[in-house]
């Protein structure tokens, strides 16, 4: 349906409205909601590990330490959240997707990837929207330890997308030949969840 | 012939056919979608505002009434200052206006009423919380919930009238009501104590919180210190949107 006035709405700063923010989304500023709808959980890094299978010619577990034994990522740029909070300008670091990917040697027929994490979360993505410097496991952000609540110790990321698939507290990555829907898109979130598009719920 | 009538997921026109104050800072609107879908205890609505130069603003807000076939709703929306969805809402709507909405939607912070549910919410989480409430006590089956829900003072509380009952216990953390037995403070281990020594809502229950991030964690780190499991909590923080 056509978009339809509401009676008295102007809106206001579009003026100065910032081209790096997608439709429908608001500059959070210094704010970094929290939305997950999970107990935060307690992770020990000397616990954790991160682990890619599935449809690979070498499934691969890495532990705190081995990770960061791997050459260190940065992204710097934009999130933006389907609740329509986007947070400009953010620097994580961490390790990108294509040198977990490089290790365990995706098959072929794999087409899509299943982020799971440590709490039972999980996220489905294509395997292209996962490769070729799009995505990362993060375990710094604006120069500071990934905090608990925002997914530390690390959590994925792939900041071309709505935020809720970057699985907090990620645990690993699944390669799979086919799409298989994760806890929010079970709940009528969409499958891709591109900002831009306003890819936010099933059908969009 | 006439196409399908929209889903939940597609954005139409609904009505407001009722403004109510909540508190001094928080209004409820009834609204009148124009193809209603019966939503379940938990879901929420997203709310479209669009300015003439074609801008548009949306902000998600909880259904605090219970499924009935009204085909009506009632949202309540919290007023934070510099929210521009919020500010809108509470200065300028008036009863008769159209605003575009979808929903209902969600489907992880829900319940069926068809088994036991103990709710825990921090001030305005209290809304998916009272359409659970709603829910329970109009199907006869307020044996099923207990609501434990903490508020700064008595002029925070969302629904007064419509709270008191054996099922609720209305906590205080800065000033409590006179005659409260209860020092003012947070949630705490005590005041989860009685519902979970219950056998109904220790073990069987699922549990339902709602609140800022911070009251999430805060009552989330009680309820699993008391031995609730975490696979049977549900969390919905309210972010700081407006």
């Amino acid at each position: 349906m056509a978009k339809k006035l509401t009676r008295g709405f102007l809106g206001r700063g579009r003026a100065e409205r910032d081209p790096r923010l997608p439709p429908g989304q608001y500059d959070a500023g210094t704010q970094w909601p929290v939305l997950s709808a999970e107990v935060t959980p307690k992770l020990a890094t000397d616990a954790w590990t991160f682990t890619v299978d599935g449809l690979v010619e070498q499934p691969t577990t890495w532990s705190w330490d081995e990770i960061h034994a791997l050459p260190e990522s940065q992204y710097a740029g934009d999130i933006h959240c389907v609740t329509t909070w986007s947070k400009l300008g953010m620097v994580f670091t961490g390790v990108s997707v294509d040198t977990l990917l490089a290790a365990a040697r995706p098959l072929p027929t794999a087409t899509h990837v299943l982020a799971r994490s440590h709490t039972g979360y999980t996220t489905n993505l294509p395997l292209d929207d996962v490769i070729l410097g799009k995505a990362w496991v993060a375990w710094e952000a604006d120069g500071v330890a990934l905090s608990a609540d925002h997914g530390g110790p690390a959590r994925l990321l792939v900041p071309h997308l709505y935020f809720w698939k970057s699985a907090k507290w990620v645990s690993g990555l699944q390669l799979l030949d086919h799409d298989e829907p994760g806890f929010w898109e079970q709940n009528g979130y969409h499958d891709r969840g591109d900002p831009w598009l306003e890819q936010r719920y099933q059908g969009d | 012939m006439a196409g399908a009538p929209p889903g939940p997921t597609s954005w139409q026109t609904a009505t407001v056919v009722a403004i109510t104050d909540e508190t001094a800072r928080a209004k409820t609107f009834r609204i009148a979608a124009e193809h209603p879908v019966r939503h379940q205890p938990g879901q929420h609505f997203v709310v479209r505002l669009t300015a003439p130069d074609g801008y548009t603003a949306s902000r998600s807000y909880s259904v605090a009434s219970a499924p009935d076939d009204s085909g009506e709703v009632e949202l309540t929306v919290e007023r934070l200052e510099g929210g521009e969805v919020s500010t809108f809402l509470h200065d300028v709507v008036e009863v008769g206006d159209e605003l575009e909405v979808r929903g209902p939607i969600g489907g992880w912070f829900v319940w069926d009423g068809a088994s036991p549910a103990l709710l825990v919410g921090g001030g305005s989480g209290v809304v998916p919380l009272m359409a659970m409430l709603r829910y329970a006590r109009r199907t006869g089956r307020s044996d099923r919930v207990r609501l434990v829900l903490s508020v700064r003072s008595a002029a925070d509380v969302y629904y007064a009238d419509e709270l008191p009952g054996p099922e609720c216990n209305v906590i205080y953390t800065r000033e409590a009501p006179a005659g409260s037995t209860r020092a003012p403070g947070h949630l705490e281990a005590a005041d989860l104590a009685a519902v979970l020594a219950d056998a109904t809502f220790g073990v069987d229950a699922a549990t339902y919180v709602c609140g800022s991030a911070r009251f999430a964690d805060a009552a989330s780190s009680v309820l699993v210190d008391a031995g609730v499991p975490v696979a049977r909590i549900r969390v919905e923080r309210f972010g700081p949107t407006g």
